[in-house]
């Protein structure tokens, strides 16, 4: 098996802090066909009784990458960014990621099971808001294929 | 932060379609989603990187699939804080053609609903073939 299972239950420490911009939502509203106003207009969000604008349920991946960073920054991890496919991804929320949010990841990894010549590592990810009130938890499983770089 | 006020969703029976959509993908929007996401992996723009893994030809990245599948019900929930969760497997790639791009289509109906929540399935295909598998959003009704 290519990973290393002493990854799990590994202490990762939090990641540096992800401050939301409001023209981040906006791209990356663009970038997934999601035009709705809530995105984009502050008005339309402060009417849904947000402070700003509301970013797309997906951008979690986006504050999530400093994990992934964490997770291939390990020395002894055994994974490589081009032997790694994404196979599943599952969001679960407690509020919506809105602009203007400091947010913070901390990431476990929770699996890590062979797969013939390949191995299904779970990783979840909690983020939390400046306050500490959980936000999103994302959960992947990556499949991670043998090779050096 | 509060969450919507807005009125209760429904009433929804098992097998209503709330949305559908078709989006058309072109290599633009594959480099619009990298710059936007972070995701710079090069499979997902250019041919000869994704040639030589192996691969049928440029791929749409799967968090650019699972984002606009979830995107078409958007309009009908009005409110993205409906959502309590949302996942998805990947298991076929959408390959984008740099000429003719890639037409992705995207049926959301009710899977299941209790007393405050629903779940929606949805139906995420490229070229008659399914994309995601299990893509399911838990959205609250009440």
């Amino acid at each position: 098996m290519p990973v290393n299972p002493e990854l799990v239950g590994r202490d990762f420490p939090p990641t540096t802090p992800y401050l939301v911009g409001r023209e981040k939502v906006r791209e990356f509203a663009r970038a997934v066909f999601t035009d709705d106003p809530q995105h984009i207009d502050p008005a339309a969000a402060l009417a849904l009784g947000y402070a700003d604008v509301v970013a797309p349920p997906t951008f979690a991946i986006v504050v999530t990458d400093a994990t992934l960073q964490q997770l291939l920054g390990e020395p002894d991890s055994g994974i490589v960014l081009k032997n790694v496919l994404h196979a599943e991804q599952k969001f679960r929320y407690s509020r919506p990621i809105v602009a203007g949010d400091e947010l913070t990841a901390k990431l476990s990894v929770t699996g890590i099971r062979a797969m013939g010549a390949a191995a299904m590592v779970t990783t979840e990810s909690e983020i939390t808001d400046a306050e500490g009130g959980h936000v999103v938890t994302t959960t992947s499983i990556l499949l991670v294929g043998e090779g050096d770089e | 932060m509060s969450a919507s006020t807005a009125s209760v969703i429904g009433p929804l029976a098992v097998g209503d379609v709330v949305a559908e959509r078709t989006v058309h993908l072109t290599r633009e929007s594959l480099v619009r989603y990298a710059g936007a996401s972070g995701d710079f992996n090069p499979i997902h723009y250019r041919d000869d990187v994704a040639s030589a893994v192996g691969l049928p030809g440029v791929l749409a990245h799967g968090m650019l699939t699972m984002g606009l599948a979830v995107g078409t019900i958007e309009p009908w929930l009005g409110d993205t804080g409906r959502i309590l969760e949302y996942g998805v497997r990947f298991t076929k790639p959408v390959v984008v053609d740099p000429e003719t791009g890639a037409d992705v289509t995207v049926v959301a109906k009710v899977g299941a609903v209790d007393e405050a929540s629903a779940r929606i399935d949805l139906t995420v295909s490229f070229e008659g073939a399914t994309v995601l598998v299990k893509a399911q959003v838990r959205v609250r009704t009440a």
